[in-house]
């Protein structure tokens, strides 16, 4: 097992926060992870991170649920046993869609919902019964704080981040 | 300030005098006498198609077997076998060839008079909800609903000629004639009669101009103004007006849409045109903000602006698209015979327009708009909101044309050049209005906010 080192700045306010993560981009320092008790806007982009590609996903699961509610109505309806139910045309899919369209968007929107969240979960690894991976409580609480390499240059980025307002720097061995 | 290009001026004047030359053509073309009415049919009856549908239109009021007798030659002996039916059919078909000007007319006053109304109501929600995005926007919509009362005169002058020159062409409960042999029409004619039609909607017009010019007045007043009593002023009355709005909205779609079917009703019938307004007001809002940008007079409307509406124009499509579903479903489901002839009608002679109204404004809108960088695009969200435009175009044609003309439409010379007609008006309305005033709200409580909007 290799052990590297990294420094967690603490900040106390966002706005300071986004100012020195934008130093410390601007640096070419690459910074592994930033804590925070609550949603900062703008921090994705500052930190340069690839826009979340979870609404494309959403969108194709919603397909996949309208092809599961066609073809469950078509084949249950009108193919395997297509009784005259009150008069309703059950010759073919078309002439009775209006009554499947509630199906059809429920199922579609059922879809999308569900198996979104679950991708949601599986790409942000959040489960029950879970280890949190919290560095330190209190950026659940009213402080941020910022994870950044070190590759031996410990000094110069101490001093960089002292500059940008943390309120504590430490130096973290951490096991990989 | 705004400058009102004298090539849009001119474009304006073109198509005004091509649409009122076009409109002029649709009525003189349209006074056919009993013999030519006569001598069209028998035309017709020879070329196979065109009989075949007018054997569908015959049947299907008789309830029988519409489909069977639709190819078979069922229709030209059924009508021939009495003089007297033969007699009322071409009646029949002249009084719908006869119509055919005035419908196109009034479908397309209509659509430009309710544009301006969508953008009146929409301008009333942005001030009563305190938006921040939109106050940059506010003037293009005041600009807009200048058209307003000319709009909605013109609509309620077509509607009260059609009664007095013309022979009742677009109303048949204002034939005296016809309501001395319908029980039912009788039983409305409470409601249904031409004095209460034409009073009704001076009180509509009224209230909503009322608002409309108080609404700029307060508007302009608070560019100058020290304080905020106009803004305040400005709330209070569009949270009044909102209202006063949704009541006569949904009674003007039952006096000026609903009763030209008037054995026919629909609760939902004032919600799902107000649908259909309001989304069309919020696309040309879309379309005039972009032309203007693109002219350079409104460097503070960005992308965001842009993006907010498109997210209405997608938004409003789909709940479009819910009331004209929910209306539709519910009268195929239960089929009773005195709704369902309403969709009858259409499906059997307006299938085209019917359906592929469904596919503009619903199918293109949410896969066209769906994606948010999309929205961003200026083209793009032009060439959506035409195709919304055109989509509900034909949602009012599809609401009028069947009980005017029945299956006698088409999209020609009196329907384009009512278009072209109302389009030039409308054009020339709106940007004159637009030169009257600064383009930004100056002293408007959010207008820094929205300056400043991104999303």
């Amino acid at each position: 097992m290799e052990a590297s080192k990294v420094i967690h700045a603490i900040y106390t306010d966002d706005d300071i926060l986004m100012s020195a993560v934008k130093k410390v981009k601007e640096e070419r320092h690459h910074i592994e992870e930033i804590y925070t008790p609550f949603p900062v806007h703008g921090l994705d982009k500052a930190m340069g991170l690839a826009p979340t590609r979870i609404a494309i996903t959403a969108f194709m699961y919603g397909l996949v649920g309208l092809t599961v509610a066609i073809l469950m109505m078509n084949f249950i309806m009108i193919e395997d046993w297509p009784q005259n139910i009150g008069g309703k045309p059950s010759f073919s899919y078309l002439e009775n869609m209006p009554a499947f369209v509630p199906i059809m968007f429920e199922l579609t929107v059922f879809f999308a919902a569900h198996l979104m969240v679950i991708t949601f979960y599986l790409r942000s690894r959040m489960w029950p019964f879970k280890n949190a991976e919290n560095p330190d409580p209190r950026t659940t609480d009213d402080h941020f704080l910022m994870e950044i390499a070190v590759h031996g240059n410990e000094k110069e980025l101490e001093s960089l981040l002292a500059e940008t307002g943390a309120v504590e720097i430490n130096l973290v061995d951490k096991a990989h | 300030m705004y400058t009102f290009s004298n090539k849009l001026k001119t474009f304006s004047f073109i198509l005004m005098i091509l649409g009122a030359l076009g409109v002029g053509y649709g009525f003189m073309t349209s006074h056919k006498s009993f013999e030519e009415v006569e001598h069209l049919l028998a035309e017709e009856s020879h070329h196979g198609g065109g009989h075949g549908e007018e054997a569908a239109h015959n049947e299907a009021s008789h309830g029988a077997h519409a489909t069977v007798d639709t190819h078979a030659e069922g229709h030209g002996e059924t009508a021939h076998t009495e003089v007297d039916e033969h007699a009322k059919h071409i009646k029949h078909v002249q009084h719908q060839i006869a119509n055919r000007p005035w419908s196109a007319l009034y479908v397309a006053a209509f659509f430009f008079m309710m544009i301006a109304l969508g953008v009146l109501a929409f301008y009333a929600i942005q001030i009563a909800s305190q938006a921040g995005w939109s106050p940059v926007l506010f003037r293009v919509m005041e600009g807009m609903t200048a058209y307003l009362l000319p709009g909605a005169l013109i609509v309620l002058g077509i509607a009260a000629a059609s009664h007095f020159i013309g022979h009742n062409n677009i109303f048949i409960w204002m034939d005296p004639e016809v309501v001395a042999h319908d029980k039912l029409i009788q039983g409305k004619s409470g409601w249904l009669n031409i004095w209460g039609f034409i009073i009704r909607g001076l009180i509509f017009i009224g209230g909503w101009s009322l608002y409309r010019h108080f609404s700029r007045k307060f508007s302009i007043a608070q560019d100058t103004a020290e304080d905020k009593s106009n803004f305040k002023k400005s709330f209070r009355i569009s949270a009044a007006f909102l209202v006063f709005f949704i009541y006569t909205e949904s009674m003007m779609s039952w006096d000026w849409i609903m009763s030209v079917d008037p054995h026919w009703f629909s609760t939902l019938f004032g919600w799902y045109v107000f649908a259909s307004m309001f989304v069309s007001g919020i696309t040309v809002i879309a379309l005039i903000t972009i032309y203007l940008k693109s002219r350079n007079y409104l460097e503070f409307v960005n992308e965001n602006h842009l993006h907010d509406v498109a997210k209405f124009m997608f938004a409003f499509s789909i709940f479009w698209t819910y009331l004209w579903f929910s209306q539709f479903m519910l009268i195929w489901y239960s089929n009773i015979p005195e709704e369902v002839t309403y969709f009858v009608t259409r499906f059997q002679d307006y299938k085209l327009p019917f359906l592929g109204m469904v596919v503009m404004n619903f199918v293109f809108p949410i896969l066209m708009l769906m994606n948010a960088d999309y929205k961003r695009i200026p083209w793009f969200v032009v060439m959506a909101g035409l195709v919304i435009l055109f989509g509900h175009y034909i949602d009012i044609f599809n609401m009028i044309m069947p009980a005017t003309v029945g299956d006698r439409w088409f999209i020609g010379i009196p329907e384009i050049s009512s278009v072209l007609l109302f389009a030039g008006l409308f054009i020339f309305v709106v940007f004159t209005a637009l030169t009257k005033a600064p383009l930004l709200v100056k002293g408007y409580p959010f207008r820094k906010e929205s300056e400043e909007f991104h999303y």
